[in-house]
């Protein structure tokens, strides 16, 4: 090869390739950025409008189902073994029937959760399972205002016809030579890891703030070290895990840090968007469900449907929201759906007549309905 | 033209120089020099000797086995598996202990190896000090380069050793990784209220840009001056010539200063040891000192405040709500 050859061929061919390498990763311009707070303070939002076109595509709601006569006799009284939704009226509780088999299993049809010889059979798990998750969207409808708002949710927000949301946590394996190794800690991160966006980041932010209820704020309030009881003594390794469940938030959501935070000052909340508030009631309603709903169902579940570790597939963030910052782009189905914006009570009796809740009266999983918060959101 | 390139075009080829004599107690060079073209057209052709000395290859032994424990503790993180440590080489890590552990010895599999690798990469890194040192006396140098080699030890030194023992722990420390040493940097910026808000560390990234501010200012200097010799800067110091004086003349012209032949190499050495030194003493600050840099900012009145243009949202902790 010729020195000339080299200078003006392979040197600029080996040196494009380098270039096209290092950019592998990169998206393509241009991307649109959106400015949420006080200009010049970095304040925004960068979308990138081909990704966001295929996000808006997979995140159509359905049309809702025909409306349904409220009259004639109660689904309680024609059919047995009718726990949570007794009151509807026969067409509105078939109505019901029909959109959940199209929300959760329209390929596998009624069968997927009723023995098709005797409807009111609790035999097949699923249904057992269905059940309780219609009283845990009624519960969430209801009491998680502060985060749901007026929109709700409904089966499809999570479900998008699949039997198991394609967005659940499980706890995380442990490696496979991990018992007796004196080497290879993980310390629970260091792996590139979808759960938190591909980074090294702790790879299971879920048990300690989803399920648990760890502390997440890790900044303190003085600006100096103090002593005793005021002192910060939250550590870097927390302020990671912390970081973990942010990254997995802003993933979910679709969103950069500055849609909830003032980055320059990440514990303020008088230089926050209000945004931050609906996540923060978020972090307590997935944990509140993993806790109340979903985890006290693990004996409910067949071996195949729980995780690695056989626990019972969990929420997170991107149970519903999938990508997008309001979960189906804030379409409202849940209005179409009343029957799911809260649990049946039965109006005021006369004193000696029965007035529990429906809700408290199934209890798959043997949990008592007292359960159902582990703390109270602020009404 | 032949000084337009950015390659060094001409390439000088001699017998190998072997270089000055050394005297009773040193070693032997060892490697029998030889030549690379493509080397020539980016640095000095001659390969070798190598001087390595009894401090290096003690140094060489304790970074291998540091090398390597932080490897197979990185293979032994993906189930030995190869392909896994290929590809996710940038993500693995050797992380110290926890935080249960103090400051005390955890055992190996908690962090143990963390701290073994610790001391055996500082021990080496120590030993590479005094060899530069040693081989710049032998050369009759000013340790000039041994003390540029210590401004980065001590940042090293303050991350992974002071900082950790002033906070009581050694789960402080950086992790031995790629990425999780930058995630480590920004949960430390997190957990401390923004580094961007310690002075020193802006400090620091004034010498770090003004390094390279510096570095291009220079070499672009002195390439536009090598057509008329600039390049033999000894010789431009000890008596100016014409590359000289247009180079001086052009910053003048430009800028109203110039820094001299002798001076500029001054600005740059303060500088790149400055960023590293005003750094390491940001970060020992960063939690034995200072707790929230933000907050330290808002207190010396260096934050500027913006309008309000959020709704005003109350902390729901306040409200009873537990955070």
């Amino acid at each position: 090869m010729s020195a000339n050859v080299f200078r003006h061929r392979v040197l600029p061919a080996m040196a494009g390739l380098v270039f096209a390498v290092l950019l592998a990763g990169c998206e393509r311009p241009p991307t649109t950025s959106i400015q949420n707070g006080f200009r010049g303070t970095g304040m925004e939002q960068v979308n990138n409008p081909r990704k966001d076109a295929i996000l808006v595509a997979k995140n159509q709601a359905p049309a809702p189902a025909d409306a349904a006569s409220p009259d004639g006799p109660k689904a309680r009284d024609v059919y047995q073994n009718v726990k949570v939704l007794g009151h509807l009226s026969v067409a509105e509780f078939t109505r019901h029937m029909t959109s959940i088999t199209e929300w959760v299993a329209p390929q596998e049809g009624c069968a997927y959760c009723h023995n098709l010889q005797n409807l009111a059979d609790d035999s097949k798990y699923t249904k057992v399972i269905a059940r309780r998750m219609v009283e845990m969207t009624q519960h969430l409808n209801a009491d998680w205002k502060n985060h749901v708002g007026a929109t709700g949710v409904t089966c499809y927000t999570c479900h998008r016809g699949n039997p198991v949301p394609q967005q659940v946590w499980y706890a995380p394996p442990d490696r496979k030579y991990a018992e007796n190794s004196v080497m290879g800690d993980l310390a629970g991160q260091n792996l590139a890891s979808a759960s938190v966006g591909g980074t090294s980041l702790p790879f299971d932010p879920f048990t300690p703030y989803l399920l648990e209820d760890k502390p997440i704020r890790v900044i303190g309030d003085k600006a100096l070290k103090w002593t005793g009881n005021a002192a910060n003594r939250t550590t870097t390794k927390q302020a990671e895990h912390t970081y973990a469940l942010m990254v997995h938030m802003s993933n979910s959501l679709g969103v950069n840090c500055t849609f909830c935070h003032n980055t320059r000052n990440f514990q303020s909340w008088n230089e926050a968007p209000p945004q931050r508030m609906t996540a923060f009631h978020g972090i307590r309603m997935a944990r509140d469900l993993n806790v109340a709903y979903l985890e006290p169902l693990t004996k409910s579940f067949p071996a195949e449907r729980l995780g690695p570790k056989g626990d019972v597939a969990k929420v997170n963030c991107a149970t519903c929201h999938q990508g997008i910052n309001m979960p189906l782009l804030g379409a409202q189905m849940a209005k179409n759906h009343p029957e799911l914006l809260a649990a049946f009570k039965e109006p005021a009796m006369p004193a000696g007549a029965a007035a529990e809740p429906v809700a408290g009266e199934a209890k798959p999983g043997g949990e008592a309905p007292a359960a159902q918060r582990v703390e109270a959101a602020p009404k | 033209m032949e000084y337009q390139n950015i390659f060094t075009t001409v390439q000088p080829v001699g017998p190998a120089g072997m270089g000055v004599p050394l005297p009773r107690g040193d070693w032997r060079r060892s490697g029998k020099p030889f030549f690379i073209h493509l080397l020539g057209r980016i640095g000095n052709a001659q390969i070798g000797p190598v001087y390595l000395g009894g401090l290096g290859v003690a140094s060489l032994v304790f970074g291998t086995l540091a090398f390597n424990i932080i490897g197979f503790n990185m293979l032994a993180s993906v189930d030995w598996n190869p392909l896994q440590l290929i590809r996710q080489l940038f993500w693995l890590a050797l992380e110290p202990p926890p935080p249960a552990y103090g400051l005390s010895f955890p055992p190996l599999a908690q962090g143990g190896w963390w701290l073994i690798v610790g001391f055996l990469l500082t021990t080496s890194m120590i030993l590479w000090w005094v060899r530069t040192y040693r081989r710049a006396r032998q050369l009759g140098l000013g340790t000039h380069i041994a003390w540029a080699f210590a401004a980065a030890i001590w940042l090293y030194l303050v991350c992974g050793f002071f900082r950790p023992i002033m906070m009581g722990s050694w789960s402080e420390a950086v992790p031995f990784g790629i990425w999780p040493h930058l995630d480590w940097v920004s949960a430390l910026s997190i957990r401390h209220g923004n580094l961007f808000y310690n002075p020193f560390h802006a400090l620091s990234i004034v010498f770090l840009y003004g390094s390279v501010l510096l570095f291009a200012m220079h070499g672009a200097t002195i390439l536009a001056v090598s057509r008329y010799g600039g390049e033999r800067e000894i010789e431009q110091i000890v008596d100016r010539g014409t590359a000289s004086e247009r180079a001086a003349l052009f910053w003048r012209w430009t800028m109203g200063f110039n820094a001299t032949m002798e001076s500029i190499h001054r600005w740059a050495w303060w500088f790149a040891v400055l960023c590293p030194l005003v750094g390491g003493i940001g970060i020992l600050l960063t939690g034995p000192v200072v707790d929230n840099w933000y907050l330290w900012s808002v207190k010396h009145h260096v934050v500027p405040m913006y309008p309000q243009v959020f709704p005003n949202t109350i902390d729901p902790a306040l409200m009873g709500v537990k955070p």
